[in-house]
């Protein structure tokens, strides 16, 4: 993991350990979680629980890879869940043609998401929160029309083969989100796009002033948090059975946005944790999973999640920014 | 890796020539637009209504417009005072649903009383924590509210065994008269509307605010009690959240525990729609009203034309509409900028 040096606060022990604590603490947080569970259930290390696990969080891993990507350029992407519906919407629409096709148009949606959401925040320099928030709303109702207020059946075996189906032990959705952190990873680490973006999120205009392609690499982000969560849509439709735009990906921003900010990503822009994402992800489906195990109830677990996301922004504090 | 430019950023704030004070008549009229727009748009889309829409212009239909949003409105002139201090409030739709269920519980275990005081205290409460840890932990108002928004639902589901409890008013209660009836919800929205108008343009509060949302650190410099009153303005928030939510339950006679989800990005919209601006420092109460009840009459029309799609339709057009506005105040606030 790159571990930038922080530009502030170097010298005060108090700042290097909240440092630390933001840059590591949240895989130190899965170790004990998970040496936690083992004590108390010893069952918790078994294959099938943790491939019960990975189900659940790998849809969020995907979006929240994306949105890591658009908060590395101090944006914000509310739109992921809405995607989610819409691609879920079109793959009943266009299984006809076959799975491949259906996927495609689902994809093609999530690429049509981010086409208007990029170039609303890239030219029109309309805020991320609200530019997205626009298609949040409008594209659930969008995809809701599409496919009429009742879910669908989805029999197709390629999609369902997606969402259920495990290679080597594990679920064949956690291979594809492990190709999907590698891409994201080395994207952010080795390509002059990645250096371009974390510059960006650090300072736009002297990003502009300096030349950098600020419009296309906005653009591009949120393409690329579309596709991501148009993929997270068909495995979810593909895990389920089911196409339901209504209910599918409802609060997946809110989670998502949770994984990124616990994995260590600054909301203020500039740095990219691509690993700490995917941990994140990891962390809050363990939480959750350690809390319903033990028989917490939901409505305490949501306080529980609440009080995290403050502490995790506490440690990453950067400058206070929306 | 960080490029070591970090002071840059503090050009980032418009002080360019196109800040300055002269204005062109042009400058002047496209002010008006975004200060006036919804007022405008609003005033054609009810007469169109008026004029090809068979029933809408009805002495009851206007009445249901004006009572089913009385309530919700509240969240939104909340959120008109968030979002000119520069900040955001996405926890106002949990902590309606909440002030709804305290109210209902507290009437319940103690009385008329408990209940109009329990929802105010503890929504009250539950904003100045959130002020007090965007203001003095300098956390993200985003990510704190959202927090917010988890804690509270979480905290009435937990109150209500999980949303399986809903706690009834009785019927000889004095709390339901607060709800009573068409005229006192629609003169409660329109008093509180007022009284939000005179605290932001006729009070030291208010001015305050302006000037913080404009640029917080020369509000800094100039001595205003900038924690303070961030810090209040999420305080007043949550208060007028909780108070729509407990007029809510005194209308419904009960507390509702699944309403509110997705009432936080409505009341926003309702804020940006009426003219004010995200990026803080501008806006009005007046603009937010018309804002309210610009969806609420498109809402109403859906309801009538495009009824086979329900909610959804009126979500698309909610979204294009905001859209098309946002796009139409950034070109109109920032026009020469850097990419």
């Amino acid at each position: 993991m790159t571990t930038e040096a922080s530009p502030r606060g170097v010298g005060f022990d108090r700042d290097r350990i909240t440092h630390l604590l933001a840059d590591y603490g949240v895989y130190a947080a899965i170790v004990v979680l998970v040496a936690v569970n083992t004590a108390l259930a010893p069952h918790f290390l078994s294959v099938d629980n943790l491939r019960v696990q990975l189900f659940q969080a790998v849809p969020v891993l995907l979006v929240a890879l994306g949105m890591a990507l658009v908060i590395g350029t101090e944006g914000i992407d509310l739109s992921v869940g809405a995607v989610i519906a819409l691609a879920s919407a079109l793959i009943p629409l266009y299984l006809g043609y076959g799975p491949w096709p259906a996927i495609g148009m689902a994809v093609l949606g999530g690429i049509a998401s981010g086409l208007v959401g990029g170039s609303l925040v890239a030219f029109a320099r309309v805020q991320p929160i609200v530019a997205t928030l626009a298609l949040m709303i409008g594209l659930r109702g969008f995809a809701v029309i599409l496919n009429g207020a009742t879910a669908k059946p989805v029999n197709d075996p390629t999609i369902l083969a997606l969402g259920l189906q495990s290679w080597l032990g594990l679920p064949a959705m956690a291979w594809l989100a492990a190709v999907a952190v590698a891409f994201v990873a080395f994207l952010v680490r080795r390509t002059t796009f990645g250096r371009q973006l974390t510059a960006i999120g650090d300072n736009r205009p002297a990003s502009a002033l300096a030349g950098l392609p600020v419009r296309r690499v906005l653009l591009t982000v949120y393409l690329i948090s579309g596709v991501l969560a148009a993929f997270a849509g068909v495995l979810i439709v593909g895990h389920g059975g089911y196409a339901d735009p209504a209910n599918y990906g409802l609060d997946y921003e809110l989670a998502a946005i949770t994984a990124v900010v616990v994995g260590g990503t600054p909301l203020s822009g500039g740095k990219v944790r691509v690993l700490g994402t995917a941990a994140g992800a990891l962390f809050m489906q363990l939480i959750e999973a350690t809390l319903i195990q033990h028989n917490v109830k939901s409505s305490y677990e949501q306080m529980v999640e609440a009080v995290i996301i403050v502490a995790a922004v506490y440690a990453a504090r950067g400058r206070a920014a929306r | 890796m960080t490029p070591p430019i970090d002071t840059a950023r503090a050009q980032d704030n418009p002080a360019g020539p196109s800040a300055i004070a002269v204005e062109t008549p042009r400058e002047r009229l496209l002010a008006r637009v975004q200060q006036q727009g919804s007022t405008a748009v609003l005033v054609i889309v009810v007469a169109l209504a008026c004029l090809f829409s068979p029933g809408f212009a009805d002495a009851g239909n206007f009445q249901s417009i004006l009572v089913g949003n009385a309530y919700t409105s509240l969240l939104a002139l909340g959120m008109t005072f968030v979002i000119i201090s520069g900040g955001i409030d996405l926890s106002v739709g949990s902590v309606f649903a909440l002030g709804g269920v305290l109210a209902a519980w507290g009437v319940n275990h103690g009385g008329t009383v408990v209940a109009v005081l329990l929802p105010l205290v503890c929504c009250g409460a539950l904003g100045t924590v959130q002020g007090l840890l965007i203001t003095r932990a300098r956390l993200a108002p985003f990510i704190v509210t959202l927090a917010g928004l988890l804690f509270a639902r979480g905290f009435l589901q937990a109150m209500s065994n999980e949303g399986s409890t809903t706690y009834l008013v009785p019927p000889d209660s004095a709390l339901l008269a607060l709800g009573r009836g068409v005229w006192l919800p629609i003169l409660t929205a329109v008093v509180l509307f007022a009284g939000g108008a005179v605290l932001l343009l006729r009070t030291r509060f208010g001015q305050a605010l302006f000037a913080i949302g404009g640029n917080e650190q020369a509000a800094v410099l100039m001595g205003l009690p900038v924690a303070r009153t961030k810090t209040l303005v999420y305080t007043l928030s949550g208060l007028l959240a909780g108070g729509a939510g407990l007029l809510n339950a005194a209308r419904l006679q009960s507390g509702v525990t699944n309403i509110g989800v997705g009432y936080e990005l409505t009341a926003i919209a309702a804020v940006i729609i009426g003219g004010t601006l995200l990026t803080g420092g501008a806006g009005s109460v007046a603009g937010t009203a018309s804002g309210v009840l610009l969806l609420a009459v498109i809402l109403n029309l859906i309801g009538v034309h495009l009824s086979e799609y329900g909610s959804s339709a009126s979500d698309l057009v909610n979204g294009a509409f905001l859209a098309v506005v946002v796009l139409l105040q950034t070109v109109l606030t920032h026009r020469r900028r850097l990419p």
